[in-house]
């Protein structure tokens, strides 16, 4: 089997992001698609930091550190400046936390790809406030601790699901990703720079001191995320047609993605039963949303 | 040419002859018509400018920001609440030195709902780094626009330039409307210093230390003083094309004057009506009109004021706790000036309640009544 991954390094090393993080990883990939003539637009997050600090920079393309509620306006301004400067082919990828995403900068998001903006806006989701210390966010998931979740009231509601906000809008293409499976991360954002219009890529990104997990397994635990159907791979085309992208071999139990965090530590059999029903109904119905697209379903993911 | 339009309409014809590349905006009364004209513009074609009808103001000013700092001209307008909402983002348009233009039509902020006029939105961001111009008709609102871009693109801090809410927004005055081509030459399309550019891998506004940031806002400071002098130049320059200059200050009928009426906006053009009438009784009254608040113009108003026995500074708004920003900033410029005149402070027509010549009149009798003022605070026309 052969990799397409291009060998161009548009991130440098040296940056400043805890071992194991997931959010440099995609980054990595996703400029590695995008190649040079792309701009990136850096929402308050840990890229923040990861990026570093004045006068430093660890990618090879021009960058922008932005307001948190701006990823979406921001984004829209850069790209109508280059244009109007001439630069018609150049990719922005706005670059977001959960925070950035789901709660505060929601409305800038949403505006932005209702008007259909042309540019990438990339989630890589760890599931909290991560740079601020592990705070929940509507991204964390059903049960986790968090610092604003302590184990004696873990987080009561469920993770909000973004992709299907995204894709409600109707926009030309929302996809998930994990850097557990960059050839898949890679092929979408290549797809993504190809179509005008808003894209939105939803990212998993282990967060080894907020998740409490090893450093080493992050990578590990994003692949058992989608081996568990609990974050599935695909892609949504125009708002309606639903591709999964990855099947899993084998659907592996979503306790072996739970017991690997510290996060989840504290959950019941009973708990951990109805995760795993709340992941089998919802890839269930990602499958017959897949099916009702015309996609064929291999015998093993149905 | 000259038309007969209104203060909004003065605003979006100015921003169609300084050639903006893009524009966003969210309508809020009572600035709506200038983003309207300004949309109708593109889209019959006669601004080459995207327009970016974004959903709130605080993504307004964030997509200008995008805007400029990739190197295009930028521009939006608001009001009140839509000004107090952008306020986060106005620190990095000036932080990040980006020559924005905008107009902001004075609105009181609620609750309860007010949609007149007042200077309280305007002076409440004073410390985000923006120049700020309050303008005294709709002539000199567009000529501002023009000489905003022109400041700022100098100076690299952004505009904020200033109308009435209905007085000037929505009063039809005679406009001369000058040609493109004058234009043109007296303000050359922006060549950004420093902007994201496609293959050059540059990094702006990530996180910065104790070790540089206060040399960034030292520079900042640096180019705020700078503003006076090149904001003259241009106004001095404005005047030899266009033949209407302008300064940080207009003195009027300030020779000899013993009483001189400070203010701002277009209270200016009521109060001069009530200096001619005063001067023709043989009153020594003079008026002295703020255009520039940010910087503050130290020098030309302690030499305006130098000699003056008393100042009445008519403020349209209020530091809650304080008072009339006008005024407080004035008694500080003051400071330390030999002899210096004493300050009669009043606040007036606060919410868009009308200051008329008869409001101008009892303000200068009660200069001329005391020796100082009777309280921290003079109210005018208060229901107590």
């Amino acid at each position: 089997m052969s990799y397409d991954v291009p060998e161009q390094e548009l991130m440098t090393p040296g940056h400043v992001a805890c071992p194991g993080c997931g959010a440099p990883m995609a980054v990595r990939y996703a400029l590695k698609a995008l190649g040079e003539n792309t701009v990136v637009i850096i929402v308050a997050s840990c890229w923040s930091i990861i990026a570093g600090p004045f006068p430093y920079t660890a990618v090879q393309v021009p960058l922008l550190h932005t307001l948190f509620a701006t990823g979406g306006s921001v984004a829209s301004g850069v790209k109508a400046g280059l244009e109007a400067c001439g630069y018609k082919d150049t990719t922005v990828l706005t670059v977001a936390g959960d925070g950035g995403t789901f709660d505060i900068g929601i409305q800038a998001l949403s505006a932005a790809v209702e008007r259909n903006e042309d540019f990438i806006y990339m989630c890589y989701d760890n599931e909290a406030y991560m740079n601020t210390g592990i705070q929940r966010s509507s991204a964390t998931p059903w049960g986790a601790w968090t610092t604003t979740t302590p184990v004696k009231h873990p987080k009561e509601q469920p993770k909000k699901d973004m992709v299907a906000i995204m894709a409600a809008h109707r926009i030309p293409y929302t996809a998930t990703a994990t850097v557990a499976y960059p050839e898949d991360l890679i092929r979408k954002v290549k797809k993504a720079k190809d179509i005008r219009g808003s894209k939105f890529l939803h990212v998993l990104s282990p967060c080894p001191s907020g998740w409490k997990s090893e450093p080493a397994q992050s990578v590990l635990l994003s692949r058992l995320a989608v081996q568990s159907c609990l974050f599935p791979l695909y892609e949504v085309e125009h708002g309606e047609k639903y591709t999964i992208t990855v099947w899993p071999r084998e659907k592996v139990p979503v306790e072996r993605y739970l017991r690997l965090q510290g996060r989840f530590a504290h959950l019941k059999p009973e708990d951990i039963r109805y995760i795993q029903e709340n992941v089998d109904r919802e890839w269930e119905r990602l499958v017959a949303k897949a099916k009702a697209s015309g996609q064929e379903i291999p015998s093993s993911g149905g | 040419m000259e038309k007969v339009i209104m203060g909004n309409h003065a605003v979006s014809y100015g921003v169609q002859l300084a050639r903006v590349q893009v524009i966003a905006a969210y309508p809020i009364t009572p600035q709506t018509q200038v983003v309207e004209m300004l949309s109708e513009f593109c889209a019959d074609g006669l601004l080459d400018a995207k327009f970016i009808k974004v959903e709130s103001e605080h993504s307004v000013m964030a997509a200008v920001v995008g805007a400029s700092i990739a190197g295009a001209r930028a521009f939006t307008a608001t009001s009140s609440h839509g000004l107090a909402l952008m306020h986060e983002v106005l620190h990095w348009a000036s932080g990040g030195r980006l020559p924005i233009v905008m107009a902001n039509v004075n609105r009181a902020l609620g609750p309860g709902w007010n949609v007149w006029t007042e200077q309280t939105d305007s002076l409440a961001q004073r410390d985000t780094g923006w120049i700020q111009f309050y303008c005294e008709t709709n002539q000199e609102v567009l000529d501002m626009v023009i000489q905003a871009y022109k400041i700022a693109e100098t100076v690299l801090l952004p505009v904020m330039l200033v109308l009435d809410a209905f007085v000037l927004s929505h009063t039809e005055e005679p406009v001369d409307i000058p040609d493109q081509a004058t234009v043109d030459r007296f303000l050359p399309p922006y060549q950004p210093k420093f902007c994201l550019q496609p293959g050059n891998p540059c990094s702006f506004y990530g996180l910065v230390a104790p070790e540089h940031w206060m040399e960034l806002r030292y520079k900042m400071q640096r180019a705020m003083e700078q503003a006076v002098e090149v904001t003259q130049q241009v106004g001095a320059a404005f005047g030899q094309v266009f033949g209407r200059p302008y300064d940080v200050v207009e003195k009027y009928r300030m020779e000899d004057a013993e009483i001189v009426l400070v203010t701002s906006g277009s209270i200016v053009g009521t109060s001069r009506e009530v200096v001619d009438e005063l001067r023709a009784q043989g009153q020594r009254v003079g008026l002295l009109k703020m255009r520039m608040f940010r910087p503050f113009p130290f020098a030309a108003v302690r030499e305006a004021l130098a000699g003056v026995k008393k100042v009445a500074v008519i403020d349209r708004n209020i530091s809650y706790g304080h008072g009339g920003i006008f005024a407080s900033e004035l008694k500080a410029a003051l400071y330390g000036m030999p002899n210096p005149p004493t300050v009669f402070p009043f606040i007036i027509g606060l919410g868009g309640r009308d200051v008329t010549p008869q409001s101008i009149h009892k303000i200068v009798q009660y200069t001329q009544q005391y020796d100082k003022p009777a309280e921290e605070i003079i109210w005018m026309e208060v229901k107590r």
